[in-house]
C-alpha cells in the first residue's frame, strides 16, 4: 500500500506556499495531493533511464536557447510602478514590520 | 436553443472591414461607437467584458479616420474592434486576471502583442473576462462571474478564455487575444463555434502575459474565420527583445499561406482521441471534417501516439509546479490586494493570498508546491520532464509522417453553467486532446466544424508540428470551406 499524504504534509505545503487552509479545506487538499502520488504510481510505469529532461520545447524547435547579453536597458518608470503600491513612501513599497517579539 | 437576439451575426471579415475604411462608407470612430453600443446591450448578459478602454479606443480610431481622410495607407488592421482577455496587460486599464487579489491594478506597460496589434491600427475595445489566472476550461473560475455561451447563454463558452471565444461569436468585438497553457484557447472556440489559435511555444511574445505555466503559455487570437486569424497571428508573432523565450524564427505570410489548397497535404488521425468519452455527435461532425479533407485532395492516415494517456499526469505535475512559482509573486507587497489586518510580514502574505485567490487557485498552488517540496522534486517533476520529451518526440516522430494530425478539440459540446459533466471519462479525455499539444510545444487550432442537432458548435483540432502554422491554416481552410 503506497504511502498516503498526512494532514501535516498539507499544512507544511500550505506554510511554504503561503495559504491558509480553513479545517474543512484540509480533507479535500489530502485527497488532492494524494492524486498527485496516483499521478506518480502511473508515470514511474515508463521506463525514462536515459531520457533527458525537457525545460524548454525551444530546443526541440531548433532554438538556440542562448541566452542574451548582460547589458544593462532601462526598465520601468519608478513612478509608474509604485502607483500601483498599496503603501509606499515614493521610494520604497511600505509593508508590516517583518519580525514579531 | 441558439436564441437570436444574442447571436444575431458573425463580424465581417477583416477585409471588408478595411474596404469600409479606405472607401469612406464607415468611419472607425463610429464603428467603435457602435460596437460599444452592441457590448453594453449584451453584456449584462454574456458578462464578456470586464473593463472598457473608450479614451484610447477613441483616440486611435480618430487617428485612424485622419489617416483616411488624408489618402494616406492604412495599417493591416485599420480601425479594427479587438477585445483583449483579462491576464494580457494594457497600459492605464485594469488587468485583474480574472481575480480578486489583481483588483484596482492598472499596469504601468503594455504586453508586445498588444502592442504590435495597435501599431497595426486594431482599436482596442476593452479587457475581457477569463477563469482566474487562466486555471479552468469553463469560465467559471472567474472572480468576476461567469461568462455566458453566445450560442446558448445557459451553457458555459469553455475556458480559461471563454470570454474571448465569445465576444468573437457575439461580435461584441471582430477579434480578440486569449491565451492558451493546456486548451485555453482551443477549447473555448469550439464551445463558441469560432476559430482560435494555438502558436508554436515562442512564436509570440510571452511578455505582458500575466504567467500561469511559463514552459506552457502562450498568447493567441481568435477571430470568425481561419485567414482573418491567420492574419492576426503575423500580426503579434516575431522576436521581442522583451521575451528572451521568443523564437527568431522569422514570420511568413500566414494568411497567404492560407490560401494554398490543401490538396497533397497528409493528415494524421490518432485512434488514441477517437476513444470512449467522445461524444456520438461530436465524432459524427469531426468524421465529416475529415471527409471534407479527403475530398479537398488530403490523404488521410492513421498515426499513433502511444503515451498520449501520460499526458494528463504530466500536465497537472508542470502545470502546477510552474504556477505555485509564477504566483508566488501575488503576495500584497507591490500591487494588487493586500489584506487589511495584518501586524506582521507573513501575516500579511498569507492574509492576502488567503482572501485575494478563489479556490482552484489555490488548490494549484498547493499541488504545485508539493510536487515541488525538498525531497519530492526530481521524482515528481523532474520525472514529469522526462516523460514530457518522450510525448515531444511522439510528436516529432508523428510529424515525420504527416504534415497535421486532427481530432475532436473537445469530446463534448459546451456544457450547461453549475454542471460540469459528470462522466469523468469525458472529462479525462476532455484534458487529453488539449494538453498533449501544450507539453509538445507545438502548434494547431480549432476550427469549426458543423454543430450538433441541437445547434451546439463543434470543433476540429488541428495541430501542426513547431513552426508549420501554415500547414494548420491550410487545412483549416479546407474544412471551413466545406461549410459543414
Amino acid at each position: 500500500m503506497p504511502a498516503r499524504v498526512t494532514v501535516e504534509e498539507v499544512e507544511r505545503v500550505a506554510e511554504l506556499a503561503n495559504l491558509e487552509l480553513a479545517p474543512d479545506e484540509k480533507p479535500r487538499m489530502v485527497s488532492d495531493l494524494n492524486s498527485i502520488l496516483d499521478y506518480m504510481a502511473e508515470l514511474n510505469q515508463i521506463d525514462t533511464s536515459g531520457v533527458a529532461p525537457l525545460a524548454q520545447v525551444t530546443e526541440l524547435a531548433g532554438g538556440a536557447g542562448d541566452l542574451r547579453t548582460d547589458r544593462v536597458r532601462p526598465s520601468l518608470d519608478r513612478a509608474a510602478v509604485l502607483s500601483q503600491a498599496p503603501e509606499t513612501d515614493g521610494a520604497f513599497f511600505k509593508v508590516p514590520k517583518v519580525i514579531e517579539r | 436553443m441558439p436564441t437570436a437576439e444574442t447571436f444575431a451575426e458573425k463580424p465581417k471579415t477583416l477585409a471588408e472591414l478595411r474596404s469600409d475604411l479606405e472607401s469612406g462608407r464607415t468611419k472607425a470612430a463610429d464603428r467603435a461607437a457602435s460596437y460599444y453600443e452592441r457590448i453594453a446591450a449584451l453584456n449584462p448578459r454574456l458578462n464578456v467584458y470586464l473593463s472598457l478602454a473608450k479614451q484610447r479606443a477613441l483616440e486611435q480610431a480618430l487617428r485612424i479616420d485622419g489617416l483616411a481622410a488624408k489618402g494616406d495607407p492604412l495599417p493591416p488592421l485599420a480601425g479594427l474592434p479587438v477585445g483583449i482577455k483579462d491576464v494580457l496587460v494594457m497600459r492605464g486599464a485594469p488587468a485583474t486576471a480574472g481575480s480578486k487579489i489583481l483588483e484596482g491594478y492598472h499596469p504601468p506597460y503594455d504586453c508586445t502583442a498588444v502592442t504590435r496589434l495597435e501599431q497595426a491600427g486594431a482599436v482596442l475595445l476593452g479587457k475581457i473576462n477569463c477563469d482566474e489566472f487562466a486555471m479552468g476550461s469553463s469560465n467559471e473560475n472567474s472572480a468576476y462571474g461567469p461568462v455566458r455561451n453566445p450560442v446558448d447563454p445557459a451553457r458555459v463558452p469553455g475556458g480559461s478564455s471563454g470570454g474571448s471565444a465569445a465576444a468573437v461569436a457575439a461580435n461584441m468585438a471582430v477579434a480578440t487575444l486569449g491565451s492558451d497553457t493546456g486548451g485555453s484557447i482551443r477549447q473555448p472556440a469550439s464551445f463558441c463555434g469560432v476559430v482560435g489559435v494555438l502558436p508554436t511555444w515562442g512564436r509570440v511574445s510571452r511578455y505582458g502575459l500575466i504567467a500561469f505555466a511559463s514552459s506552457l503559455d502562450r498568447i493567441g487570437p481568435f477571430a470568425a474565420n481561419v485567414r482573418d486569424a491567420a492574419t492576426l497571428l503575423g500580426v503579434i508573432a516575431g522576436h521581442d527583445a522583451m521575451d528572451a523565450t521568443s523564437s527568431e524564427q522569422p514570420v511568413p505570410d500566414y494568411a497567404a499561406e492560407s490560401d494554398q489548397p490543401a490538396e497533397g497535404l497528409r493528415i494524421g488521425v490518432p485512434a488514441e482521441y477517437f476513444a470512449e468519452g467522445l461524444d456520438p455527435e461530436v465524432r459524427a461532425q469531426v468524421e465529416k471534417g475529415i471527409d471534407a479533407l479527403r475530398a479537398a485532395g488530403c490523404s488521410i492516415k492513421p498515426v499513433s501516439l502511444p503515451h498520449t494517456r501520460y499526458a494528463v499526469p504530466v500536465y497537472y505535475l508542470i502545470a502546477t509546479a510552474e504556477a505555485s512559482a509564477n504566483l508566488a509573486r501575488f503576495d500584497g507587497v507591490r500591487y494588487g490586494y493586500r489584506s487589511k489586518s495584518s501586524d506582521t510580514l507573513s501575516a500579511m502574505y498569507r492574509n492576502s493570498r488567503e482572501e485575494g485567490f478563489g479556490a482552484e487557485v489555490k488548490r494549484r498552488i498547493l499541488l504545485g508546491t508539493y510536487a515541488l517540496s525538498a525531497g519530492y522534486y526530481d521524482a515528481y517533476y523532474g520525472k514529469a520532464q522526462q516523460v514530457r520529451r518522450i510525448l515531444a518526440e511522439e510528436f516529432l516522430r508523428a510529424f515525420a509522417e504527416v504534415d497535421a494530425i486532427v481530432t475532436p478539440t473537445s469530446p463534448i459540446p459546451a456544457f450547461k453553467l453549475g454542471e460540469k459533466t459528470g462522466d469523468p471519462l469525458s472529462m479525462y479525455l476532455a484534458d487529453i486532446y488539449t494538453v498533449t499539444a501544450s507539453l509538445a510545444g507545438i502548434c494547431g487550432l480549432s476550427v469549426p466544424c458543423g454543430t450538433t442537432a441541437s445547434g451546439l458548435p463543434v470543433g476540429m483540432q488541428i495541430l501542426a508540428g513547431h513552426f508549420q502554422e501554415g500547414n494548420a491554416f491550410r487545412v483549416a481552410r479546407a474544412v471551413e470551406a466545406a461549410r459543414l
